[in-house]
């Protein structure tokens, strides 16, 4: 005699396995979306070759310019000037700020986002001074962050800092505040009450609007590095735009530009990556 | 242990209020109930006569506006894992897997790691979802959904069960599986059960008693003992006359609404 409950919801045979996760690409289809994403860049660079190549007076560098300048900045042995051989200092002296200042953020925002999400009184005494502050844009705190930190890092650091803030708060609170009351009544029947049911419940319930807010701050932590690094820091990659912008080096400019681009993509592909492994559970992200 | 006379619920005079934008809301009014252990009691009746209130005061949900409502003669006054509320929409946690799911429970109440994991695997296998024990709530179909909420429920140890409208969601023939299981399991243990339904045919399918409800304000009707001999037969005679019966009730409410 079966079981009550028993086996019949099961497909045939009671055998099968777990359905597969939704949302993989199919084999064979790789290929193709990476010739897809690659037809505007080659476009825009064929474009871009024949406006500028073999033009003296162009103010814009021709692309074979700027590879040549990325392979001296990064390697040397080219020109030989202050530049040469520099990137990885830039790239890590901004990968530092970056992540620190998003370290902080997070530090910050998510322990806040989870009170005001879930404490009437906190919400009551923070949320509206927060509301005001957050359309000032992280430009405008330059001048104040500078009397405040100093010329140097610690005003970056800063500026990285209110940059990832806001994004990683605002996603948390709503994470926090859009949990389905009925998770909240099943867990208490189960006999997980009170603030038990703040880990147990709100903080996973909220995770993918958190990791949403995560990607976003950590977006805009490499958005702003450009400003936190005009502060007078001597390295960076903000710092190395900077120093070329006056010195009319635009192909170094274009260098560090693309240094951000690629820093940047890497580290939002991290966090999504780490997105995926913990929220494997979610239809909407594994 | 409570002497065998004592009822395992016991509701007198319940009623509940609710505001409403400034508008009071009576949706249920001196309601009496005495279940005794181990009976399986259907609430039925039209839309709005609060029987979905009636179920969440007894969880511990909502508190009574007037009356008294007891579990074992002590007054109930928050949600308890001693009554497990299975919901029409599962209410299953999305980031867990079956097994965390139906280990839920247990682990929240101190239970030591080796003893939740065998309880999980005993109920895991009660309900049949052995191959998708790994599985997240979004990958199972509504029948298993609902699979997992009743095996959580009775994981941890609930002596009564409250189902609402827990099988509404379902297609025909999950829901009669459903059914079928649902009394072999109620049968084989002791388990109290006030069950929510708009069938007329499912209450009188799986109830030892039929509470109906009624309307405006919402309140208890009638108790009707359902004695047909089991397994029953939606086709035999007496189970249609009883059809014929409750259909009447209910829809002498309707025509007082409507008129
Ligand atoms: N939280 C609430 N706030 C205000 N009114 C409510 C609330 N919950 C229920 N009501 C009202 O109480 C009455 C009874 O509702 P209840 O959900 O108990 O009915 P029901 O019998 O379960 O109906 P259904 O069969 O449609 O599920 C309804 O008029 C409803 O509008
Ligand atoms: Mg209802």
């Amino acid at each position: 005699m079966s079981a009550a409950l028993s086996d019949t919801a099961a497909p045939a045979g009671g055998e099968a396995a777990p359905p597969a996760q939704a949302g993989g690409t199919s084999p064979g289809s790789g290929l193709l979306q990476v010739a897809l994403a690659l037809v505007l860049p080659v476009a825009i660079l064929v474009a871009w070759h024949l406006a500028t190549e073999g033009r003296t007076y162009s103010l814009i560098p021709s692309p074979s310019a700027v590879a040549v300048a990325l392979y001296d900045l990064a390697f040397g042995g080219i020109n030989d000037d202050a530049f040469s051989a520099s990137l990885l200092t830039h790239v890590l002296a901004s990968v530092g700020r970056v992540y620190g200042g998003f370290a902080l953020a997070v530090l910050a925002a998510l322990p806040i986002g989870l009170l005001i999400g879930r404490v009437p009184l906190v919400r009551q005494m923070l949320d509206p001074m927060l509301q005001i502050l957050r359309p000032i844009p992280v430009t405008a705190w330059l001048p104040l962050a500078m009397i405040m930190f100093g010329i140097g890092p610690r005003s970056a650091f800063f500026l990285v800092f209110l940059g990832a803030f806001y994004p990683v708060l605002i996603n948390t609170v709503f994470g926090v505040r859009s949990v389905e009351p009925r998770l909240f009544e099943a867990a208490s029947m189960l006999g997980c009450r009170g603030s038990a049911q703040f880990v147990k419940v709100v903080l996973p319930a909220a995770m993918p609007a958190i990791f949403t807010g995560l990607r976003l701050g950590l977006g805009f932590a490499w958005v702003v590095i450009v400003i936190g690094e005009m502060t007078g820091v001597p390295t960076g990659l903000g710092a190395l735009i900077m120093e070329a912008r006056q010195l009319s080096r635009t192909e170094i400019v274009i260098c560090g530009m693309i240094a951000i681009g690629v820093a940047g993509f890497i580290s939002d592909r991290l966090v999504t990556l780490l997105g995926r492994r913990l929220l494997a559970w979610s239809p909407n992200h594994g | 242990m409570a002497e065998p006379t004592l009822p395992i619920l016991s509701l007198s005079h319940v009623g509940k209020s609710y505001d409403a934008g400034g508008r009071r809301i009576e949706a249920l009014r001196g309601a009496n109930l005495d279940v005794a252990r181990g009976e399986f009691v259907c609430l039925i009746g039209a839309s709005g006569c609060g029987k979905s209130t009636l179920l969440r005061i007894v969880a511990g949900f909502e508190a009574a506006t007037t009356g008294q409502a007891l579990m074992w003669g002590k007054p109930i006054s928050a949600p308890d894992p001693s009554r497990g509320m299975v919901f029409q929409d599962y209410g299953l946690f999305p980031w867990l897997t079956v097994r965390g799911n139906i280990g839920f429970g247990p682990a929240s109440r101190g239970r030591p790691a080796g003893e939740v994991r065998d309880t999980v695997d005993r109920f895991v296998e009660l309900v049949g979802l052995k191959s998708f024990a790994d599985a997240y709530p979004h990958q199972l179909s509504g029948g298993m959904k609902q699979r997992v909420a009743i095996a959580r429920v009775l994981a941890n140890d609930a002596e009564v069960v409250l189902m609402d409208e827990p099988f509404g969601a379902l297609d025909a023939m999950t829901r009669e599986r459903l059914q079928d299981e649902l009394l072999e399991l109620w049968e084989r243990t002791r388990l109290t059960v006030l069950f929510v339904t708009h069938s007329i045919e499912e209450a009188i399918f799986l109830s030892s008693r039929c509470v109906v409800m009624s309307p405006g304000p919402g309140r208890i009707d009638r108790d009707i003992p359902i004695e047909l001999a089991r397994p029953r037969d939606v086709s035999a005679s007496d189970f249609n006359e009883l059809r014929r019966e409750l259909s009447g009730m209910l829809h002498s409410h309707h025509g007082r609404l409507a008129a």
